[in-house]
């Protein structure tokens, strides 16, 4: 970290401690100077050979002011807990709550380091404020950004109990230590509660004290790794859990949105709502002026009820001059990645030579190239909770009432659609009745707001599940060319790679391109996944912006974004260069996994590198008998992962036993074993169902959900065309972690992109069928049986011939 | 128009269309918000509730059709939350978003009382219709399984 930067993150320290003085006494008072200066202390980025690294800079751990303690009667040594004099430790949680546990988990890092008894810890979701830094919760990230930052915050706190604890018990604190919530001294003992009400808790620590701090050897950790129910379930069970879409404001007016043709460029040419006036409860319809260009073209149905706005909604007549885009399908979008793949375009993610020797001549070298396309469908997000939310403007400050992932991208939307400063401008947080990285982006949030601003009153935005698909940003069709060189011996010694799909970060989030060694940029999110650990030669990555998918929706990050579309490809094409050198393809697998150069790994995150690919693929395969007799038309595939990023490698291996009907094309997955290698495990429990969910993602993925554009629009918008896995398609699953010390990484998404090539590969493997567009569809998969038994019995009979 | 309703026990008369889905109903006007809108055409089943026993989609039912007719939401199945598929869930810790699972429960709900000790089979059918985005299926099953066998027991 360079001097200037912990300057600013000094400064950043010294204003918090103000912003934090005042907030205990308005919760809604945001200091204006705070705002700016999260974002210098957000994050750094910044491209390496092997794609990007992202550095979150902790936010600052602090010790309130003396008067603040007192005042609140409660201990906060950080912004991310407090111990109150009743005994309760509330843990503050910045990060969406979204189906992952994500606060349980973050908890359990502050009450380890704590020494807190797990019965006393509560969870506050906070709003948006400056003093929790920068607010995204995506990535599978919030472990591995978090770990360390809360552990210290929590052994801050502890150093403080065992001080003040040693003082009430009139004892040296080197003969103390703490449990459980209490400090204790042989026999002597007192608890957090009595140290919050009659000791001195006003300290200060310097970033020297912080670093210093002593923090658990992995076996001395209580509650790390051990098992636990999750805080947020038990209300999920009762209809207490409060969702976005159940937020409320006293005053408020409904809004249906009516979405126009086209994501870009249309404009309203006429609006007749004569007959929706006679509709009790029907308000008015409100062309949207949207400074931000978010929603173009946008026409909201104002009513007192939704069910109101329903019902007028039916009888307004809109008639739009489309976009350019409005004549767009999914097989344009295809065909243009393929003319830009073709052409050359596109940024050089990995270009590394070997022997001094270019991929290029090491191909044209090659005694024989093996070349694939691999494509992939449009995939909406379809989270349960369609996008909604409540905008207000209350003494001079907007509130926005949504569940949202990102709040430290949507504020300068927000602010820009408002004319208004982002300090002016709050985000009340909520459950979220699924994210999956819909809702990193935020644009639902402007509307309401633009319609609270038009109305002057609080405006409640609902989403039909038909406006959110077509409003959705979904996951890009991609198209992918991948080439493979092997010389005389069978060797492989040259391997390309080039992807083609829309990119979101750079429609919405341009500061996280990085630049390709050809100084194009790149979406980094976009290509992951394809900068694998496999050694296989010279290795060329390309990645592409698909300009026709950019221009006609907005692209989103959907649960794992890249690898999505990257390691479906990549998988199943090593599947296929095994085959072509007849070699079991988990050994052509292990013959390239090697911990030697590129591929060696780093501490702290990918320390091991290859060879804990490897570990995991192993064990898999004896996990799954790999091998084993099978009955006809069945067959065994497998396939690995990394993860999203190479500087935070999750370690993936799954093997899919797949049954192919051979007359309908229909395959059944009768069982996904999985064995991931994610560093250590926080709460076993919770791990477990992100990877069960993530693994039925993928499945899900890869035969039954997938949609396409025609005329600028996705097709399927509900659950009767659009038809996400269902509780008759669950297979059997068996999933094991490694036991290990090293670096928290993510769980939320790396299983999701590992099961659609372990499929495709089984699938192979039961018919010799090779699939190479997702979803697989059972009428392809019939009409490539259908080919290939052609191409047999033609075989069979120029041999007769012969 | 006026509609009279009985919802979790409680009378109410609404002045209300008698085409008006009952999800809505539930949700804004009786300010129950357990019961969830998830598609709006029946086939998410996040709006499950009862109509004397039995499960129905609310969201694709007419207020009017329940007209005298006892309503029960998830705030209703049990006054404590803890009917036993309540705690069957816990015990499994199915809920992930959590979204779905107010009608996940209403919907097993109605199985277990047409169908105490369902089969695998049995489970599956009652409950394909119910999506779970999170696809926490698995759980779901043995949450039933759980509470179904808990039921058995306790007789």
């Amino acid at each position: 970290m360079s001097k200037q930067r912990i300057e600013k993150l000094k400064n950043n320290v010294e204003k918090d401690q103000v912003h934090s003085a005042s907030h205990a006494e308005a919760k809604t008072v945001i200091d204006p100077m705070a705002i700016p200066k999260m974002k210098r202390r957000g994050f750094m980025i910044g491209a390496t050979a092997a794609g990007f690294t992202m550095v979150f800079l902790p936010v600052a751990l602090m010790t309130p002011a003396k008067g603040f303690a007192v005042e609140r009667g409660s201990f906060e040594p950080t912004v991310w807990y407090s111990i109150n004099p009743l005994g309760e430790i509330t843990v503050n949680i910045a990060e969406a709550e979204m189906g992952q546990h994500i606060g349980t988990a973050l908890a359990r890092i502050v009450a380890e380091e704590l020494e807190a008894d797990w019965q006393d810890v509560r969870l506050n979701y906070v709003d948006n404020e400056a003093r929790y830094g920068y607010r995204v919760t995506g990535g599978s990230w919030s472990i591995w950004q978090n770990f360390d930052l809360l552990s210290r915050a929590g052994a801050a706190g502890r150093k403080a109990m065992i001080e003040e604890g040693a003082k009430l018990l009139g004892v040296s604190p080197l003969k103390c230590h703490a449990r459980r919530s209490k400090v204790i001294c042989r026999d002597k003992q007192v608890s957090y509660q009595e140290i919050v009400q009659k000791g001195d808790l006003s300290r200060r620590y310097s970033e020297q004290d912080l670093a210093d701090l002593q923090i658990k050897q992995p076996d001395q950790r209580n509650l790390i790794g051990t098992d636990t129910t999750a805080l947020d379930i038990p209300d999920k069970t009762r209809g207490t859990a409060i969702y976005g879409i159940d937020a409320h404001y006293d005053g408020m007016v409904y809004a249906k949105p009516m979405i126009p043709p086209t994501r870009y460029d249309s404009r309203i040419a006429s609006i007749d709502d004569r007959q929706a006036r006679n509709v009790a409860g029907y308000i008015q319809t409100l062309q949207l002026d949207d400074p931000s260009e978010t929603v173009p073209g946008w026409v909201l149905v104002i009513a007192d009820s939704f069910h109101a706005a329903l019902r007028a909604e039916k009888l307004i007549k809109v008639t739009w001059n489309n976009g350019p885009a409005a004549n767009v399908s999914e097989a344009d979008i295809l065909q243009r990645g393929r003319e830009l793949i073709e052409a050359g375009k596109g940024s050089t993610v990995v270009d590394d030579v070997v022997d001094e020797k270019h991929v290029n001549e090491w191909m044209l070298d090659a005694q024989e190239v093996i070349q694939a396309e691999y494509t992939t469908s449009t995939v909406l997000h379809f989270q349960l909770e369609p996008v909604n939310a409540i905008g207000l403007e209350r003494n001079g400050m907007w509130e926005l009432h949504t569940g949202n992932q990102w709040q430290s991208l949507s504020m300068p939307v927000y602010a820009k659609a408002l004319g208004v400063k982002e300090e002016q401008i709050i985000m009340r947080t909520y459950l979220l009745g699924g994210g999956f990285g819909r809702r990193l982006n935020g644009d639902y949030g402007v509307p309401a707001l633009l319609a609270a601003k038009a109305l002057g009153k609080p405006v409640k935005v609902v989403f039909s599940r038909e406006d959110d698909s077509r409003f959705d940003s979904p996951r890009s069709a991609s198209v992918q060319t991948l080439r493979m060189g092997f010389n005389a011996k069978k060797k492989v010694v040259a391997f390309t790679h080039a992807a083609a799909a829309g990119w979101p970060s750079e429609v919405m989030a341009d500061f996280f391109l990085a630049e390709g060694k050809n100084g194009e940029k790149f979406d980094p999110f976009s290509i992951n996944g394809a900068n694998h650990w496999y050694s296989l030669g010279a290795h060329q990555v390309t990645a592409v912006s698909n300009d026709l998918a950019n221009k006609t929706f907005r692209p989103g990050w959907l649960r794992s974004v890249g690898p999505g579309w990257t390691n479906w490809a990549l998988e199943s094409f090593i599947d296929e260069a095994a085959d072509k050198i007849n070699v079991d393809p988990i050994m052509f697998r292990l013959q390239h996994l090697s911990s030697r150069g590129k591929n060696a790994g780093s501490y702290p995150n990918s320390i091991g590198g290859a060879s804990r690919l490897a570990a995991v693929l192993k064990r898999a395969s004896r996990l799954a008998n790999w091998g084993k007799q099978l009955p006809d038309s069945t067959g065994m595939g497998v396939a690995t992962t990394f993860g999203q990023e190479r500087d935070m490698p999750t370690w993936c291996a799954c093997i899919a036993q797949v049954h192919v009907n051979r007359s309908s094309g229909k395959v059944t997955v009768q069982k996904l074993t999985l064995v991931l290698d994610a560093g250590t495990i926080v709460h076993p429990d919770g791990a477990l169902a992100q990877t069960e969910g993530a693994a039925m993602w993928g499945l899900s993925m890869a035969l039954h959900e997938g949609t396409r554009f025609e005329k600028g629009q996705v097709v399927d918008t509900n659950l009767d065309t659009y038809t996400p896995l269902r509780m008759a398609d669950i297979p059997e699953v068996e999933i094991e972690f490694v036991d290990s010390d090293y670096q928290s990484v993510g769980l939320g998404e790396p299983a999701t992109t590992v099961v659609g090539p372990a499929i495709g590969n089984a699938i192979f493997q039961a018919v010799g069928v090779r699939m190479r567009d997702l979803p697989i569809r059972a009428a392809d998969l019939k009409d490539a049986l259908a080919s290939l038994n052609r191409g047999t019995k033609a075989d069979a009979d120029l041999n007769q011939l012969v | 128009m006026s509609v009279k309703l009985s919802v979790n026990g409680k009378h109410r008369e609404l002045d209300l269309q008698q085409d008006t889905p009952l999800l809505w109903v539930i949700r804004d006007e009786l300010e129950l918000k357990g019961t969830k809108f998830g598609c709006g055409i029946g086939q998410c089943g996040a709006c499950t509730v009862h109509v004397d026993g039995v499960a129905i989609r609310s969201c694709i039912t007419p207020v009017a059709a329940v007209e005298g007719r006892a309503v029960t939401t998830i705030e209703g199945l049990d006054a404590q939350g803890n009917h036993t598929l309540q705690k069957a869930w816990r015990e499994v810790q199915a809920p992930q978003c959590g979204y779905c699972q107010s009608g996940q429960i209403m919907q097993a709900a109605s199985l277990l009382l047409s169908n105490p000790s369902p089969t695998e089979a049995e489970i599956i059918t009652s409950m394909n219709g119910n999506l779970c985005r999170c696809m926490a299926y698995g759980r779901i099953k043995q949450a039933i399984k759980i509470a179904a066998a808990s039921e058995v027991g306790d007789e």
